[in-house]
């Protein structure tokens, strides 16, 4: 791979917490920037608002263009003007998590005791609940006493968790989805993976690579390529490729590629020029950090005992990475507290991305839910708006 | 306004038909209890719970195809089995819970029942009698397993593998203790059949029983 240069810093809308911010570790941020984009208006109740979620490679731009690919948003197909995140109804809120590299504070941002060099490496560890807390930041800003909805998939499907069960008077309902109260051994042993490829790329530099004007970006793709496998299905992986080579009718041996190889490379290197290194490590150690039963004696009812919020779980069947094993066994806490819970495994063979793809079942679902919660809420139909 | 939206979507349920033995059924629950509907199928009860009598009406119902339209249309609804998932609830968590036309369907009717009136103060269950005049001719007569249409799949393939009769809820009643609130034959249409102070006749005509269970 040839060289490539860092990313270009950006201006992102971003709100400023001169207060800073104590993390789990115990250390101090003492300044926090929380970037974000929100989509619809906010009603006069402030009732109408909700948050959503991103998960480890994702950003604020759920719904927009993003300012460096280009791109349409990550969940474009679910957030806007008449879809299941109805942005005529609702007000949006979408960050980008501490740790990440769109603007939030995270290791990209200036050193706290040497302003004139970023975090790097040496940015404290922030866990899934620090994400959370600097939402709340954010939400508060607003004005905000209880979000209509949290909802998110995979990572963000934690941060839903969290904030339910850190802030449950101010979460209505909560839609966490294709996720799970905790990383299994072998979600951690893939991160490991990726972690250990960025190490081992020489321009790494310990985590400063910022020094020498590089990025890891070699050691970066590999993690995002062996990521990406645990997002598709095998099935998918065979519908999309199957054995087929890229120009090429038979294998020689020589040079040929079979077409999911070249795909997974597109994958990496599209990657490395939009996300950090540092964030990468930075928020791969949250997630496998993350265990909602560890501080409650693995009694994962009690993170949720008592709790008024409504639930709407979804799995997908061919998801290995967060399998539906996972989800019932929030399911099955949930009520342990009796909480109101709905819960579904959609029928889909495209594993762990099935979330961020058009699934018809799924976007039903998630209108529904939201359109009963509202219903629940009191929130007044769209065309009474 | 939000009462309007409320009102509308009332009126908009109450046009909605529904099975007329849940129509019995949602008469005998209090306004605003905490309800629980097991094999709640599409979400119809328990819309009709919480749209007509403020109820808190969740559901559990085991085929997917079910619990999603149900929680596409706004309705608490999971996915689960009654056979194994009652457990993870909590002592008393509702009012009411509910199972019709299930039980005989279930793998272990009594752990069922128990989880039933562990987790609820009463237990409203429904089943289809087997001890209707019309089976028992069928098998007295033809010498064969009785086709209606409620016992309409072959003896090789049916869900129902545990079916009894009126009489047979009632001795179970008294061998587990429990106190039959009420109770009501139903004809095959749902509605309410008049033998209600004779069990014997019950269980030759009704078509359905639907008992009200309390724990002693």
């Amino acid at each position: 791979m040839d060289q490539i240069e860092p990313f270009a810093e950006i201006t992102h809308q971003a709100v400023v917490f001169p207060e800073g911010m104590a993390l789990d570790c115990g250390r101090m941020l003492r300044q926090v920037t929380v970037a974000y984009r929100t989509y619809g208006s906010l009603n006069a109740e402030r009732s109408n608002a909700i948050l959503i979620c991103h998960a480890l490679t994702g950003d604020q731009y759920a719904a927009d263009t993003h300012p460096l690919t280009g791109r349409a948003g990550w969940w474009a197909n679910l957030v806007g003007p008449g879809l299941p995140i109805d942005t005529d109804r609702f007000f949006v809120i979408c960050t980008n998590v501490l740790g990440g590299c769109m603007g939030s504070t995270g290791p990209r941002s200036p050193h706290d005791d040497k302003p004139h060099e970023p975090w790097g490496h040496d940015f404290p560890p922030v866990t899934i609940r620090d994400m959370v807390r600097a939402q709340k930041k954010l939400v508060d800003h607003f004005g905000i006493s209880q979000l209509f909805a949290v909802i998110g998939g995979s990572m963000g499907g934690m941060q839903v968790l969290e904030w339910a069960a850190t802030y449950p008077e101010a979460v209505f309902a909560a839609v966490p989805i294709a996720s799970g109260a905790h990383h299994s051994a072998q979600n951690i042993a893939y991160n490991e993976v990726g972690r250990q490829a960025i190490f081992a790329d020489p321009d790494f530099n310990n985590g400063e690579y910022w020094r020498l004007g590089v990025i890891p970006a070699r050691g970066l793709a590999v993690a995002r390529m062996v990521a990406h496998i645990t997002y598709l299905s095998e099935a998918a992986l065979t519908r999309k490729f199957g054995r087929r080579l890229r120009d090429a009718s038979s294998l020689t041996l020589l040079d040929d590629k079979f077409e999911v190889e070249s795909y997974l490379q597109y994958q990496g290197s599209a990657f490395v020029r939009r996300f950090d290194a540092n964030s990468y490590l930075s928020i791969t150690r949250a997630m496998d950090f993350f265990d909602l039963a560890f501080d409650r004696d693995g009694d994962l009812s009690r993170a949720f005992a008592g709790t008024r919020t409504r639930f709407c779980l979804v799995s997908f069947s061919s998801d290995w990475l967060f399998p539906t094993k996972a989800t019932r066994e929030v399911v099955n806490a949930l009520i342990r507290g009796a909480a109101n819970v709905s819960f579904v495994e959609i029928m889909s063979d495209k594993g762990h991305d099935a979330f961020l793809l058009d699934e018809p079942d799924f976007h039903r679902t998630l209108a529904g839910f939201i359109a009963g919660c509202a219903d629940h809420r009191g929130l007044p139909h769209k065309e009474t708006v | 306004m939000p009462d309007g939206s409320l009102r509308a979507s009332r009126q908009a349920h109450a046009a909605h038909h529904m099975r007329v033995d849940l129509q019995l059924i949602a008469d005998l629950v209090k306004p605003g209890s905490r309800v629980l509907d097991i094999g709640c199928g599409d979400g119809a009860l328990i819309g009709h719970l919480f749209h007509t009598r403020g109820c808190d009406a969740r559901g559990l119902e085991l085929d997917m195809a079910l619990v999603t339209r149900a929680v596409a249309h706004g309705l608490p609804v999971m996915q689960g089995d009654a056979d194994t998932d009652l457990v993870y609830y909590p002592d008393q968590a509702f009012d009411y819970v509910v199972l019709t036309r299930t039980l005989q369907a279930v793998e272990r009717p009594l752990e069922v029942l128990q989880q039933m009136l562990r987790i609820s103060t009463r237990a409203i269950v429904s089943f289809p009698n087997f001890g209707h005049w019309y089976l028992r001719a069928q098998l007295l007569l033809g010498g064969r397993m009785p086709m209606t249409k409620s016992w309409n799949r072959m003896w090789y393939e049916t869900p129902n593998i545990h079916p009894c009769t009126i009489q047979d809820f009632f001795d179970l009643c008294k061998a587990e203790g429990y106190v039959v609130e009420q109770w009501l034959a139903l004809d095959d249409e749902g509605h309410r059949a008049p033998w209600r102070r004779f069990p014997q006749l019950a269980n030759l005509f009704g078509e359905q029983g639907l008992f009200v269970l309390r724990r002693r």
